[in-house]
């Protein structure tokens, strides 16, 4: 057999329309969420519409406009500048900030939130000792403000940027750093006309994933009752019963999301950012001056602390405070977080994976289409996306169960998808298809044709060519997809809440059994599990990532 | 002199991957180091550009200390423009602002003259607007030239600038590189591994082996008058036959009795290994040395046959292609050397 | 990670995921539920000892769980709804998921204006929403109803909580009733201009800002009062009841229907009975500090400490109906 013929061989498979319709079906449970949001955009409830658009989006458009670019510039700004110190320069505790800069992922923005409005507002610790040292605290910024929710965010979300930033930094050889130099830049312009601009997809692909997670933002928003497109969108659900006039709004939001994506996309135009022939050594890293390495240090230090350390020292003062409330149920609950997060990261990278792979193969537009739709349901607000979900699966399930009925009368078994783990693990793939695909897609990229057509000319193909060559290679990206979505799930909401079989509380669930009565401090306890429980991942992630740099 | 390298040494833990080297370099010449891979040359080269520091010795453009085991200039403020192997062209820049690139200090206008200047003479004009991705490998080894030489530097530094180019292309953009050079008048040094390349480019040629200069020349005195057993190896191909020096500049081998000179007086009766070039050895039905094809390869205009004397001897002998012997045929030759080096014996 | 190793193990997932959703009818209550389940997990334990009856529960926000339920129709397996807002088993009642549920002791232990006229909901503890004050800054002679809270006395001193919260909606929601749309308008508009600070997103930060004098008055539910005081009785803030003169304190309800498709119509019905009587009532209202529905139980001591008040005699269902149009007054005097 020619190398030709494995080829053709192996291709031939993935061309057939079966792979068509598993990517359709991969991609399903995010696009049904948004197929209903979109439906019902289009027949809008012409009184509650015009009500909204009169008071309630002017204010919610620039709020949330607002937000976004406040989060967007200030979690690039600092993602981006810490990834650069690390991987590029060197300074006191550049290899523990390595990995402990990545920890904040572990902590839910809500909790955050939470933590920062305690300490922070007027009738907290600090303003309060600072009216008991000095007579007023009138000089201290506000906390609940649009400036507050932003540096929240900003704090809670900029690890995706660093992660990401990071990598490119690493990746990206240092080849272009020399040109430049012997261009005339000294290293660190060079770095900004070169390093930077070369970063760019990471960093927008970073803050993208910030983006959509601040447009879906519920929690931590309403922590500052600071109105977004979501906080409206309950609001008209709830509070109006609307649910048509809910998904409009949705319908609204997911304009903006477009909208973003495209205006990244066009501003790359045909540029392409990365030189597959860089065969570059690692060569030393940029020496800072004493003062900046200083510099360096607090800064990363300063994030550190105000996005992880401190909160989580608060979050273990309360706990302690409600120490009594730990019982042996609390085993229960981190085993159901760590089982429905452990399928979770199965499911989702598998389907990734097999995403990833139906697009490499059949390059078609319409796939990348399919795909890209399919990824939109990381910025749809949870409880949105979590009903968008459920619906449609009662309906399927019902239709089943009268099907049952017909053919087994009145003995027939009772059907409840909607109940089940099955139920909850797709509402996850529809949720967080995106977290995991991003890597893996953009792991599998990077092994070129020639890879596989060279293990294909030794004999080396399908599940083979797959488990020999590119599993290890893909391994660092299989690594990151795995622990993003490990750690997202731990802090999920509102799915969680709504598709979770009798019984199944996990410690997202307790957490919002005590924040919806207001009792903050007692939800310190299980917000402490989920961040002690998705550290392990989100450090082991780190060490392996600089085992691979 | 423009470049000057004086007992320059980097070291890399215990190993020294320069280890005293010495060169000189005049403004508007084209020098290479050429040498087997491991020698030390791209090293040499990293450190001229700055990018490796200097252990020991000093490098100095026109006079001005660049580098010496005290003083570093980084590399932004030495002028030195490089071609890398892999060009490094800027992936999210275009053409245009990848030669614009080095240029950021010159005002406008000037700029976009000198841009234009440089793709005209480098032949990319039409493909100005296009992202390194979507040019050929010639075409983008022709951009990084042009992006080392726009902002006019003192010298250019060229590391293996061909080795990603399939061999045709080598020759033709060797030729071309050199004349752009040339015609810019530019002070260039080049590394290679491949010594076509530097004879096609390069005014001088050192080769080199582990870490030292084994012989600083010109291609042709490279070529017939190596200085070492090492450079008369590593330069074209030849055989090396016994020999015994039987008065001042005449050596006796089986061949008969040759002129040969010797790197070093020799003294009579001394053995000695003559070098023989296949073009020394010339084709001759009419002569009496009868020598067996042991194989030919084709080489287009010519045949480079390996000859077996009858004494074992093995020659190497070029020629012309319409000579075609098949393997174990014998056929006559006729020793014509211009040049004869003699090495002592091993 | 193989994929030798992950394609049984997806498979093994989804088998048991699946295999879990087909099951018999089973003789287990199931309850939605939007109250806590720190809040309603003694009552069912309880309940279980004393009858044996099972209880499954799946806690959520009353939005999505009313979402569910609508969806699943007649194929669902839940048989209580329970909410911890009147004007939220309104909603659910206005689609249809609850059924009417005629018991002599329901109606002789659940006040009327505690229930839905329909008895298709029923309130099982009263909580009261009125102004809480401090002590070191206001003289509760200078106190009377809610609309009062708008005037010149309070500028820049009134603290209020998030307007997405339905305990104000309800309110709103009340006012609207009481007064009519434009007099509600009134005053609410007038309390967003004595605004101290911006709305809070719950009511214990909203004491704390009281005591730390960002602000004198404010607006709560009664529990998260007790809550706090239970852990810190020391601090300068009490209750006052609202308009005592007039209609009376706002009360909302902790409360639950039988939904219209309940398999287990006969065994909810019998827990909601369980659920009125005098013993559930006290622990079901003790729990979370709250006034149990039922008017011949007492309340706990530390609840009854706060004195006897009024409370409105207006069916607590009109929260429901009004919702909306509070939503939007809300909205139209930039309430947030």
């Amino acid at each position: 057999m020619t190398a030709d013929s494995i080829q053709s061989e192996t291709r031939r498979g993935w061309r057939s329309p079966l792979s068509v319709v598993l990517g359709i079906l991969l991609c399903l449970p995010a696009l049904v969420p948004l197929v209903v949001i979109v439906h019902a955009t289009i027949s809008p409830e012409a009184d509650v519409w015009a009500h909204l658009a009169r008071y309630v989006l002017p204010e919610v458009t620039i709020n949330t406009i607002k937000l976004l670019i406040g989060v967007g510039l200030l979690s690039s700004v600092v993602g981006t500048a810490l990834a650069w110190l690390t991987s590029m320069c060197e300074f006191p505790g550049r290899r523990f900030f390595d990995w402990a800069l990545l920890l904040p992922l572990a902590i839910p923005t809500y909790v955050l939130a939470f933590v920062a409005v305690g300490f922070l507002d007027y009738s907290g610790p600090l303003q309060t000792w600072l009216r008991e040292l000095t007579g007023t605290s009138q000089w201290v910024p506000r906390i609940r403000s649009t400036g507050g929710v932003i540096v929240v965010l900003s704090l809670a979300l900029y690890p995706y940027v660093y992660l990401l930033a990071r990598t490119a930094f690493l990746t990206q050889g240092r080849r272009a750093l020399e040109a430049a130099q012997t261009l005339g830049f000294g290293r660190a312009a060079a770095t900004w006309k070169v390093a930077l601009p070369m970063a760019r997809p990471w960093i927008a692909a970073g803050v993208a994933l910030v983006c959509m997670e601040t447009l879906a933002d519920f929690g931590a928003v309403s922590v500052f009752n600071y109105n977004t497109f979501t906080t409206a969108i309950y609001r008209a659900w709830f509070g109006m019963f609307s649910i048509s006039a809910a998904l409009e709004l949705a319908g609204v939001l997911l304009v903006f999301v477009i909208a973003a994506f495209a205006l990244e996309r066009s501003s790359r135009a045909g540029a392409r950012f990365t030189s597959a022939r860089d065969m570059s050594r690692e060569t030393t890293r940029l020496q800072l001056t004493p003062a900046m390495r200083w510099v360096a240090f607090i800064s990363a230090g300063l994030v550190l602390a105000l996005a992880f350390a401190l909160p989580l020292l608060q979050l273990l003062i309360w706990s302690l405070k409600n120490a009594s409330d730990i019982d042996s149920r609390y085993w229960g609950f981190i085993a159901r977080s760590l089982m429905l997060a452990g399928s979770a990261v199965v499911v989702i990278v598998a389907a990734s994976l097999l995403l990833a792979y139906l697009e490499r193969r059949r390059s078609s537009a319409s796939m990348k289409a399919l795909v890209r739709l399919a990824t939109l349901g990381y910025a749809v607000p949870g409880t949105v996306l979590a009903v968008g979900i459920v619906v449609p699966l009662v309906m399927l399930n019902n239709y089943l169960q009268g099907l049952l009925r017909t053919w087994f009368g009145a003995g027939a078994p009772v059907l409840l998808l909607q109940g089940t783990l099955l139920a909850v693990l797709i509402a996850y793939l529809a949720r967080f298809l995106t977290v995991g695909f991003n890597p893996v897609e953009s792991g599998l990229q990077r092994i070129t044709r020639s890879i596989d057509e060279a293990a294909a000319s030794l004999g080396v193909v399908g599940t083979q060519l797959i488990r020999k060559v590119h599993v290890p290679l893909l391994r660092t990206s299989l690594a990151t997809a795995a622990t993003l979505v490990f750690v997202d799930v731990m802090k999920e909401m509102p799915i969680t809440l709504i598709t979770r079989p009798p019984g199944w509380d996990t410690l997202a669930v307790r957490v919002w059994e005590m924040t919806s009565e207001g009792e903050w401090e007692r939800a310190a306890l299980p917000a402490v599990a989920i961040v002690l429980v998705g550290l392990i991942p989100a450090a082991m992630l780190t060490r392996r990532g600089a085992h691979v740099a | 002199m423009w470049l000057e390298l004086e007992n320059v040494v980097r070291r890399f833990g215990a190993r020294s991957a320069v280890n005293g080297l010495s060169m000189r370099l005049a403004k508007g010449s084209i020098g290479c180091l050429l040498g087997p891979s491991g020698c030390g040359k791209t090293t040499a080269l990293r450190c001229i550009a700055g990018f490796e520091p200097v252990d020991a010795g000093v490098i100095r453009a026109h006079g001005r200390v660049l580098a010496s085991s005290e003083f570093q200039s980084p590399p932004e403020s030495r002028q030195i423009g490089m071609v890398f192997q892999d060009y490094a062209l800027f992936p999210h820049l275009n053409v245009l602002d990848n030669i614009a690139f080095g240029l950021h200090r010159m005002e406008r206008a000037k700029r976009s003259r000198r841009v234009e200047e440089i793709l005209e003479t480098v032949g990319l004009a039409e493909h100005r607007n296009h992202f390194p991705h979507q040019l050929s490998g010639g075409q983008q080894q022709r951009v990084a030239l042009a992006r080392a030489l726009a902002p006019e530097p003192e010298i250019v530094l060229l590391d293996e600038p061909f080795s990603s180019l399939d061999v045709e292309l080598r020759e033709r953009l060797g030729v071309e590189v050199r004349s752009v050079l040339k015609k810019l008048g530019a002070t260039a040094l080049l590394v290679t591994h491949d010594q076509q390349e530097a004879f096609a480019v390069a005014d001088l040629v050192g080769v080199m082996k582990e870490g030292q200069l084994e012989q600083w020349d010109s291609p042709y005195q490279l070529y017939h008058r190596p200085a070492t057993r090492f450079v008369a190896d590593f330069i074209g191909q030849g055989v090396f036959i016994p020999g015994e020096v039987v008065a001042e500049g005449s050596v006796r081998t089986e061949l008969g009795v040759m002129r040969a000179n010797g790197n070093g007086k020799w003294h009579t009766g001394s053995h000695v290994d003559l070098l023989l070039r296949p073009d020394d050895v010339i084709h001759d039905d009419s002569s009496s040395l009868r020598a067996e094809v042991c194989q030919g390869a084709f080489r287009g205009a010519e045949f480079l046959y390996t000859l077996r004397l009858a004494s074992g001897l093995q020659l190497l002998s070029l020629v012309p292609s319409h000579h075609d012997h098949a393997v174990g045929e014998r056929i006559g030759i006729r020793i014509e050397p211009d040049h004869v080096v003699a090495f002592a014996r091993d | 990670m193989s994929i030798r190793l992950l394609a049984p193990l997806l498979g093994a997932l989804l088998l048991v995921a699946g295999v879990s959703g087909c099951g018999k009818q089973s003789s287990e209550l199931v309850v939605y539920s939007a109250r806590n389940e720190q809040l309603i997990k003694p009552i069912f334990d309880r309940y279980t000892a004393e009858t044996g009856q099972k209880i499954r529960f799946v806690t959520d926000d009353a939005g999505p769980l009313i979402e569910r339920l609508n969806a699943e129709g007649a194929n669902s397996q839940a048989d209580i709804l329970m909410t911890v807002d009147a004007g939220e088993l309104w909603h659910a009642a206005d689609l249809g998921l609850l059924q009417s549920v005629q018991s002599d002791a329901l109606s002789a232990n659940i006040p009327e204006s505690l229930r839905d006229p329909n008895n298709r909901w029923f309130g099982f503890s009263i909580r009261a929403r009125t102004i809480v004050y401090s002590t070191e800054r206001v003289k509760p002679e200078e106190l009377s109803d809610y609309a009062a809270l708008g005037g010149e006395r309070w500028k820049g001193k009134l603290c209020l909580r998030t307007s997405k919260k339905v305990y104000n909606q309800s309110l709103v929601a009340m006012l609207i009733a009481e007064h009519g749309e434009p007099k509600a308008e009134e005053i609410v508009r007038g309390w967003v201009a004595n605004l101290a600070t911006e709305p809070f997103s719950n009511d214990t930060l909203l004491m704390q800002a009281i005591v730390a004098g960002q602000c004198d008055v404010g607006l709560v539910n009664t529990y998260y009062f007790g809550r706090l005081v239970r852990e810190q009785p020391e601090l300068p803030i009490k209750l006052f009841w609202a308009d005592q003169a007039g209609q009376g304190v706002h009360v909302n309800i902790s409360g639950a229907g039988v939904t219209a498709h309940a398999p287990r119509a006969a065994e909810a019905k019998k827990f909601f009975e369980w659920l009125s009587q005098p013993e559930a009532q006290t622990m079901f209202a003790g729990l979370n500090l709250e006034y149990p529905a039922n008017p011949a139980v007492k309340a706990d001591a530390i609840v009854l400490a706060w004195g006897d008040f009024k409370p409105s005699p207006m069916n607590v269902a009109q929260a429901g109906e009004l919702q909306a149009a509070a939503v939007k007054l809300m909205d139209r005097v930039g309430y947030r």
